[in-house]
């Protein structure tokens, strides 16, 4: 079992013409996704790694069967490409790029709203992942086997090595939602799936410094999961003021600092783990307790 | 990237926000120029982006330009919470009937956009919204429609403003939401707002943060750069394409993902408490790729730090493949050459074992393999204590 993403899940690819499209087409691929279709309007009719391209994501839908889309177009059309899959009323769709201006963002996501057909993951974000079943983005299929595990998280490669760690378990879906300030799936939407996922014993929330995301799931798992659930924070010594990588990350007077997260988030009965290894011998002594 | 004063109230004019008429100057003569072409009364204003610019006394009204001159002579120099003043905005001085606030900005915790106004201005909006909630008006703006003259007026009416300003304050809003769009900025700020006693609304403060992700649709913005105030090394590796902070350290850091560099920095901060309060030097996370000449790119940037003592290179493959990232280290160490700063190197996940039988076999004195992330960290804080 899984969230979002499963074996009937069929990916059309927006930008599959470019390099990064290409690329990771070829990788989706090579871990068993059902990639049906890509997306160019100039170049309708050509094949990209034996996927037909198409001249719209509704053209994707209507021939292909496509249910999610995967954007990695340059940050100056995501907007555009964002709407356009929204407006074919694609269920999911999964924004890769990285360095889309933010009112861009918030423009699409209130459309989104508007609309309310599409799920939204990213932007700037790895994608996701059920590992066995599906892969939609760039995270590395073969790190870990399905399991039980599910894992969200706002960063890529902390993603990446929390699979690794835990790969003796396995993950049911691993969700990237990505380190912007303005996403579209939350880790309170990825929290409340895994919740009610019959396939997941167990959630892992990564977060890092920057706005309330990590706050508010901590009030939402007090609420609302009984799952256990296991934490970490990243940037506990960020200076204040200054951007860390992610466009999101940053710690701005006394707020988004990830002191307050990890507060919270313990507060909330989850237990947060001090370093990466530390989180990852948490959730194991879960799992084994199971 | 956060504007000074007089480059938010050059943005405001080009929209047509009122502004009081000003220029910049940079030494007391200027001042005094600027001064008498203004004629009459100015105020000398501290360019530093900083709040609490007038408690620190760095706004100073002149009468003229002998005393603009001495006033600018006064402010130029001066240490306001850590920022030195370089420049000071000379301008016409306004007659001030009454105060307000008003601003629009990115409402992160939404994913909305957000209009504050209040009738309360000129002091800190913090304040007045934990002393007095119920005078600061919050408004949600929808990214869809933004602000025509109807939502402008409502947010004034939602301000309280009184019924003279409300004309001047809407039109001026309307103005100012051009501003935060097209310039895609996160935070556009007036405090204070003016009513003036002839009855004119004019923006007398302007703060202005803007999206760098948008600076490819807005060349312009370079100009914006306060080149003095950015670090040569954090300058050196912008130019390189790479993403780095300068920290206060001793231990440089490498690694890939901001993520897992972010939290490298911690591990490194709490390995560091054992060895005499060892902190990290910098943040630079070289991304996915990790070619050789990236390496070498970010190696060189972080040897070029005189208080590095070590550096701890947290390489985890996932796109990347780790024996990769092992003959990137090699290459690059040939590339910056002499290196003698030990580099502590994790190497973890897609073919670590390759990458990591690559760096034994190159036999590198300097380079010290070790398997874990925390291990790593530990080594490093205790290398750096060692050189010190």
């Amino acid at each position: 079992m899984a969230i979002w993403l499963d074996e009937n899940s069929r990916v059309v690819v927006q930008g599959i013409t470019g390099s990064e499209g290409t690329k990771h087409t070829k990788r989706m691929l090579a871990a068993g996704t059902n990639v049906v279709a890509g997306v160019n309007p100039r170049k309708v009719g050509q094949q990209v790694e034996g996927v037909p391209v198409f001249g719209s994501v509704a053209d994707a839908i209507e021939q292909a069967g496509a249910n999610v889309s995967v954007i990695f177009v340059p940050p100056k059309f995501t907007k555009d490409a964002a709407i356009e899959a929204i407006d074919a009323a694609i269920p999911l769709a999964v924004v890769i790029t990285e360095g889309v201006p933010v009112h861009d963002t918030t423009e699409f996501w209130a459309y989104c709203q508007s609309k309310g057909t599409t799920r939204i993951i990213g932007p700037n974000c790895p994608g996701i992942a059920s590992p066995g079943l599906s892969n939609a983005g760039i995270i590395p299929a073969d790190i870990t086997p399905g399991g039980r595990i599910g894992l969200v998280s706002k960063s890529g490669t902390l993603t990446y090595q929390m699979m690794y760690e835990l790969r003796e378990f396995g993950f049911s879906t691993c969700v990237g939602i990505g380190g912007d300030p303005v996403i579209g799936t939350t880790h309170i939407d990825a929290l409340d799936a895994f919740q009610a996922d019959p396939g997941t014993d167990a959630i892992v929330m990564i977060g890092e410094i920057g706005g309330d995301a990590e706050e508010r799931a901590a009030a939402h798992i007090e609420a609302h999961v009984t799952k256990p659930v296991v934490g970490y924070v990243a940037g506990f010594t960020a200076p204040e003021g200054k951007t860390m990588g992610h466009a999101g990350a940053i710690v701005s007077g006394s707020s988004g600092t990830a002191q307050a997260k990890k507060e919270a988030l313990e507060k909330a009965g989850v237990r947060v783990g001090k370093t990466p290894s530390e989180t990852a011998r948490l959730m194991a002594d879960i799992m084994r307790s199971l | 990237m956060d504007l000074f004063e007089y480059q938010a109230k050059k943005l405001f004019a080009e929209h047509g926000v009122p502004v009081p008429t000003g220029k910049t100057a940079t030494t007391p003569e200027e001042a005094r120029a600027i001064a008498t072409e203004l004629g009459g009364k100015v105020v000398v204003k501290a360019q530093v982006k900083a709040g609490g610019r007038g408690k620190a006394g760095g706004v100073k009204v002149a009468d003229g330009p002998d005393d603009a001159f001495a006033k600018a002579t006064a402010i130029l120099g001066m240490d306001i919470k850590g920022h030195t003043v370089h420049s000071v905005l000379v301008e016409e001085a306004s007659n001030i009937a009454e105060e307000y606030y008003a601003s629009f900005l990115l409402d992160r915790a939404n994913r909305t956009f957000l209009a504050m106004a209040s009738r309360e201005g000129g002091m800190e909006i913090e304040e007045v919204a934990a002393t007095n909630p119920d005078a600061l008006a919050r408004i949600a703006i929808d990214p869809l429609t933004g602000v025509d003259a109807a939502k402008a007026r409502e947010i004034a009416v939602a301000a309280k403003l009184p019924e003279s300003a409300l004309d001047g304050a809407a039109e001026l809003l309307a103005k100012l939401w051009t501003v935060f769009v097209k310039s895609d900025a996160t935070l556009v700020e007036v405090n204070p707002l003016i009513l003036t006693a002839d009855g004119r609304v004019v923006a007398l403060d302007g703060k202005v943060s803007l999206d760098e992700n948008a600076d490819f649709r807005h060349p312009e913005n370079a100009a914006f750069v306060d080149v003095s105030a950015v670090d040569p090394l954090e300058q050196k590796a912008k130019e390189k394409g790479l993403n780095y902070v300068k920290l206060e350290g001793e231990v440089g850091i490498i690694g890939n993902g901001a993520g897992l560099v972010m939290s490298t920095l911690d591990v490194v901060t709490y390995a560091g408490e054992e060895f005499g309060g060892k902190r990290p030097a910098n943040f630079l996370d070289i991304g996915g790729g990790a070619s050789a000449e990236v390496m070498a790119n970010g190696l060189s940037i972080i040897l070029g730090d005189p208080s590095v003592k070590s550096v701890f290179v947290n390489i985890f493959g996932g796109i990347t493949s780790c024996d990769a990232v092992a003959n990137g280290i090699v290459q690059a160490l040939k590339i910056v050459g002499d290196v003698t700063t030990p580099l502590v190197v994790r190497l973890d996940g897609n073919n670590a074992e390759e990458g990591r039988r690559i760096l034994s076999e190159a036999n590198l004195p300097v380079v010290k393999p070790v398997d874990t992330m925390d291990g790593a960290a530990k080594l490093a804080a205790e290398l750096a204590a060692a050189a010190a």
